[in-house]
């Protein structure tokens, strides 16, 4: 296996972004991230993308080859990635493992979703094809039901409370403020997510994350080339990924996503690190709870001791372990495909100290988490400026 | 969901497993799991062919609970309602609506039964799709 740097990264803006098709927004980030990179593109030998369900939302599959093909890179062999909301991030553990296998030298991964294309009820249908539709979705189970779920069982067996969960999404909002590609760029207080209308109780509007369109973009090469390139090389210290069952229900305990804790102590094995030792994280917040979930489960605070964590500020900017500083799913927004390359943009930004005014001082160590479905997929992965 | 590209044999498929609670119970390790598994996560190649149908009482306790104010098409109608995940007294969990229950009633680990009801309907004319709701166990 050989190591590996990310060297260019592309970002679209997150939001309704009704000028743009599927194509303009994919084809905007990678060039963006060929630019950054510095390469001419003819270098590219392989092209990964993560995209959950194009076929739903835009009514085209078949989009490997569509990327190829309007990124100009016709004949580069090109790789669809699907696994729910954490395709961006399989996307790109696939690409790592592509090139740290040696089989490929310079490859971009894509993440893309355009998802305002349909009505939001039927956006509401398709991101519920996550959860196992024989067994949740016929029942009348929603998507924000299923993370509900977990908020009532958390508040029951750790005391987590309802202001904790609203304080995930005013951080976050705080941290969307800052970040130019955020959907939404405006502070929100508590009450406002007191007062937001019921979605699934305990659950809020403004505990859930957006409809969005966008789509992220990243270079990969191995590291011993990357300094031709850039002299703020960052290198993926780990890749890590686990499953679950595809449905809620047949876990023995919901307030713990498995797939996370094995993922990221596959992740910190092989990093040869400690969660303690993380300087930065961009955690999958789709839902208020799942960030108290996943701050938990990878190791950040005991189980239990998320929501009191959040609440004494110590994820913020300032704080301990700063959670989301480009706003999370909740506040940069969560075009279901880009999110998981949009994580490792973000991270890459802040290691190399290109976060501008939601810089995190002296990051070194920076982890990215994205989960598919109700956790039956998760994808850790941490990376490091050298 | 249904909807009218949808052949009734995907329905009519699961009528054992929907109306009746009928799960599997392991030969090997004698788990007993709803909705039917086709191998035990636990003894994995031991337990093929040793998977038998296994029929659930239909009792258990609420073990965590939303109640739903936004929903799909199919469900408008019923909002809000409640939905919960059921730990069954045979030990599997499943997730159902809860029935003939008040919004302000409903708590974790309040007795509930399984009742056969409508779920959904594939439009003004399609087919009907019924299956298990739970309601609370009255004293």
């Amino acid at each position: 296996m050989r190591d590996v740097a990310v060297i260019g990264i592309g970002l679209t803006k997150f939001g309704e972004l009704w000028e743009k098709s599927f194509r303009d927004l994919i084809t905007e980030a990678g060039i963006k991230a060929i630019e950054d990179a510095g390469i001419s593109g003819r270098e590219i030998d392989g092209i990964y993308v993560g995209s959950m369900s194009a076929g739903r939302f835009v009514g085209q599959e078949h989009v490997g080859a569509l990327v190829a093909d309007s990124a100009g890179l016709i004949g580069v062999p090109s790789t669809r990635v699907e696994s729910a909301c954490a395709s961006g991030g399989l996307a790109f553990r696939q690409a790592y493992l592509a090139v740290a296998s040696g089989m490929h030298d310079m490859v971009v991964v894509g993440g893309v979703e355009k998802m305002t294309d349909v009505v939001s009820a039927e956006a509401t249908n398709t991101l519920a094809t996550a959860a196992d539709q024989e067994w949740e979705s016929f029942f009348g189970v929603t998507f924000p039901a299923l993370y509900a779920l977990i908020a009532t069982r958390h508040m029951h067996e750790y005391g987590t409370t309802r202001e904790q969960l609203a304080q995930v999404a005013v951080k976050n909002h705080a941290n969307g403020v800052l970040n130019p590609n955020a959907h939404f760029k405006r502070k929100i207080t508590l009450e406002d997510v007191l007062n937001s209308s019921p979605v699934a109780y305990p659950l809020r509007l403004l505990d859930c994350s957006p409809v969005s369109d966008g789509a992220a973009a990243v270079i990969l090469c191995p590291l011993k080339d990357a300094k031709k390139y850039t002299d703020k090389i960052v290198k993926i210290r780990a890749s890590g990924q686990a499953s679950d069952t595809l449905a809620l229900y047949s876990r023995e305990d919901i307030c713990t996503f498995k797939s996370t804790v094995l993922a990221s102590k596959m992740a910190y094995k092989q990093a040869k690190i400690r969660s303690k030792d993380v300087d930065v994280a961009e955690v999958h917040d789709c839902f208020t709870i799942a960030e108290i979930l996943a701050i938990e489960d990878l190791g950040f605070f005991r189980k239990g001791e998320g929501g009191k964590a959040v609440e004494e500020g110590l994820t913020e900017m300032d704080g301990t372990i700063p959670v989301n500083t480009s706003g999370g799913l909740k506040a940069k927004g969560h075009p279901v495909g880009a999110t998981g390359v949009a994580q490792i943009a973000e991270i890459v930004m802040q290691l190399r100290g290109e976060a501008d005014k939601r810089q995190v001082k002296d990051a070194e160590i920076g982890l990215t988490h994205n989960i598919g479905g109700s956790g039956a997929s998760c994808v850790v992965h941490i990376l490091e400026v050298v | 969901m249904a909807s009218h590209y949808h052949l009734v044999s995907k329905f009519w498929r699961e009528i054992p497993h929907r109306y009746n609670l009928i799960g599997t119970r392991c030969g090997e390790c004698k788990t007993v799991y709803f909705p039917p598994r086709n191998v035990c996560p636990k003894c994995r190649r031991s337990s093929i062919g040793k998977m038998k149908e296994y029929k659930l009482k239909g009792k258990g306790k609420i073990y965590s609970y939303t109640i739903v104010h936004v929903a799909p098409e199919a469900f408008e109608d019923e909002i809000p309602y409640i939905i919960a995940i059921v730990k069954l007294d045979e030990g599997p969990m499943v997730t159902s609506q809860i029935v003939d229950c008040n919004l302000d009633e409903v708590k974790i680990g309040m007795p509930v039964e399984m009742a056969f009801r409508k779920i959904q309907e594939d439009g003004d004319t399609g087919a009907i799709y019924y299956g298990y709701k739970f309601r609370p166990i009255k004293r």
